[in-house]
């Protein structure tokens, strides 16, 4: 096999993103310049009307730039039609929401399943679900597969989601607010989820605005008015298995306190 | 080779909502199962009425005697009496192609045997006329050419004349007085079964025309002709030569109208089945309006559902369902819809049918024809009435739909 190139999974290139609403025209985001090389754990912060969000949903492939130039894993999104778009998202992106967004009555692996029904390239029913099953035991929910997800709490539906945005094997992961709806020893154990993958080489960028959560990532990126006003590396790191077992000690000493 | 991964697709999101995907092939259920009824009860009638106008023999032709009008008033078929035993022997000899002719005239008459008596039909005709209406005798025989000749006084009986005035003896050889004149009954007539307006065809006494004539009813012309051609292609040929004979018979003038009627059986049949037709026309109709009542059904749930929808819709676009994707999706589920709602349907419209028939004692008959046409239809109906939603889905915007509350 060929030696092989590594590209960067993002490049961002004097990225800016108009809309028009009427006569008036928003610069959302303003000549961006922004590299994440394979391997990387992105923070991206910043107020609302920061232009985080208009940063993620290109970032994505949801929406394509209206000037300058985005490689995603190499490939450049500005010249792709709307259904090369999907392709690309199917193939390269996996996608975590705040509002986990899986499918009602629908099973956990079938959720799972999604993603693969759209591919290009054709899976057997059986691998499908083989691949599913696989993806939902890489977040510890192999056992409950057939649930629904009114039948699973919080964090075991964003773990579903999880699930569902990794079973493509995309080249990049990523969470818009993952923990948003989430209370905080939960959003921890989301976050171990995603240390653990990055520690496997799993490129991730989660879209924030909680300090404490992107204290568990390796880089931040902060945004004001479309521009990035920061993007260092994270000097306080967390560990999500380290804080878990603090939360669970103190919480021990509560109990005891108490009884 | 065709992936059945959208069918998956679609099957898995109907199954999400059971419910409504049941209450919205109700619509389409029945009317589908209207359209099967109905057609099904029209074709009945339909088959009921050609099998009473085959009932009246192969090949007949029925000369009528014209109506007579008195101050603007039609008297009727058959009043003005202008059909004469000179046209009957011009009938007999002149007219080539037809396997029996046999002349008619009616007598309501009061008929008694021992202590029974009833009041019914009498009619009297030729020798062929048992022939010619292709009415078999169950019992005894045909009276004959001599029976006609010397007007004796000779009957046929019908099978409910039979069993009213017999009961369970055989009449055969016994006696029957009509009005004051006594004949003998030489056969029994098979069943027949109601005529097309509902009378009953076996509750009649067929006797010689000449007896009846002199003995019952005095009169002089005749009420009609039933002519049988030897076969069908003859038919219009022996029409057109009884019109021509009746009218040089009559001297009638070239330009005036006919004072008789000849009609032929299929002209009969084809006033009858208009009627039907137009029943099956109308049930029909009025079912299909059902029918697209039914898919404007699918229509509006399939625009709530993609509006319910839309960060479903959302979500499988963000994992990367082409818009064309979306549209299958949708575009599927509707067709599943309506082509479950089809069989169902057809399998409601056997049910009509049967109930009808079980019922309301109707003929029926379900043809594979409108199973074919409702089954088309309903799927048909599941394109067209799909497509502006499915397309709608599939416009959507990802950001706009993932964000939509």
């Amino acid at each position: 096999m060929a030696q092989t190139v590594m590209h960067p999974v993002v490049k961002l290139e004097k990225f800016t993103k108009t809309y028009f609403t009427g006569e008036v025209e928003v610069q959302a985001v303003k000549g961006v310049n922004l590299t994440i090389e394979p391997g990387e754990f992105v923070a991206i912060m910043g107020a609302s009307g920061s232009g985080k969000s208009t940063m993620m949903n290109s970032i994505g492939c949801l929406d394509r730039p209206t000037s300058g130039t985005y490689l995603l894993d190499g490939v450049n999104v500005g010249g792709l039609d709307r259904d090369e778009l999907a392709d690309l998202r199917n193939s390269k992106i996996g996608f975590v929401f705040q509002g986990f967004n899986l499918l009602s009555r629908t099973s956990a692996v079938e959720n799972v399943e999604l993603p693969l029904l759209y591919a290009r390239k054709k899976i057997s029913g059986f691998d499908q679900r083989e691949r599913a099953q696989q993806s939902l035991e890489m977040v510890g929910l192999g056992q409950r597969y057939d649930h629904h997800p009114s039948q699973l709490s919080g964090g075991q539906q964003q773990r579903v989601a999880i699930a569902r945005a990794l079973v493509n094997r995309p080249a990049l992961l990523l969470a818009d607010e993952p923990t948003g709806n989430l209370d905080s020893q939960t959003s921890i154990e989301i976050m171990n989820i995603f240390q653990e993958l990055n520690r496997k080489g799993m490129t991730i960028v989660m879209v924030t605005h909680e300090l404490d959560i992107a204290n568990y990532t390796l880089r931040t990126v902060v945004m004001r008015d479309g521009r990035i006003v920061t993007d260092e590396p994270v000097k306080n790191r967390l560990d999500a298995t380290t804080e878990l077992i603090r939360l669970k000690e103190e919480q021990q000493a509560i109990k005891l306190a108490s009884s | 080779m065709i992936s059945l991964t959208p069918v998956k697709i679609a099957v898995r999101a109907l199954q999400r909502n059971t419910m409504r995907t049941l209450l919205t092939t109700l619509g389409i259920i029945f009317g589908v199962g209207a359209v099967i009824g109905g057609v099904a009860i029209g074709n009945g009638a339909k088959s009921r009425i050609e099998e009473q106008i085959a009932s009246l023999g192969q090949n007949v032709i029925l000369v009528l005697s014209g109506n007579n009008s008195r101050g603007g008033v039609s008297m009727g078929f058959g009043s003005a009496g202008t059909l004469s035993k000179e046209d009957y022997e011009g009938l007999r000899k002149e007219v080539s192609g037809i396997s029996g002719v046999s002349p008619e005239v009616r007598s309501g008459a009061q008929i008694a045997a021992g202590s029974a008596n009833i009041q019914t039909q009498v009619i009297g005709v030729g020798e062929d006329y048992a022939g010619i209406r292709a009415w078999n005798i169950d019992n005894g025989a045909n009276f004959t050419e001599t029976d006609v000749k010397n007007a004796n006084k000779v009957a046929l009986i019908g099978q409910t004349t039979a069993t009213t005035l017999f009961s369970e003896e055989d009449p055969v050889g016994k006696i029957i007085r009509i009005k004051t004149s006594p004949f003998i009954v030489v056969g029994v007539l098979a069943k027949k079964g109601m005529s097309m307006n509902g009378s009953d065809q076996d509750d009649i006494v067929l006797v010689p025309y000449t007896s009846a004539m002199v003995r019952l009813t005095q009169a002089t012309s005749f009420r009609s002709f039933n002519v049988q051609a030897a076969n069908a292609s003859l038919v219009p040929a022996v029409q057109k030569e009884i019109a021509d004979l009746l009218r040089q018979k009559h001297k009638i003038l070239e330009g005036r109208d006919d004072d008789f009627i000849v009609r032929t059986q299929q002209e009969i049949t084809e006033a009858a089945t208009q009627t039907s037709k137009v029943m099956s026309f109308l049930l029909g109709s009025f079912a299909s309006v059902s029918l697209v009542v039914g898919g404007i059904g699918i229509m509006n749930i399939m625009l709530v559902s993609v509006t319910e929808r839309t960060r479903e819709i959302g979500v499988r676009m963000a994992v990367g369902a082409r818009g064309n994707d979306v549209l299958l999706q949708f575009l599927i589920e509707a067709i599943i819809l309506s082509l479950v709602g089809g069989v169902l349907g057809i399998g409601c419209g056997f049910g009509l049918s049967a109930l009808v028939k079980k019922y309301l004692e109707l003929p029926t008959l379900v043809s594979s024809d409108s199973v074919i046409i409702a089954f088309g239809v309903s799927a048909f109906i599941g394109v067209f009435f799909g497509f502006y939603p499915a397309r709608k889905a599939s416009q959507l915007d990802p950001i706009e739909a993932l964000r939509y509350e």
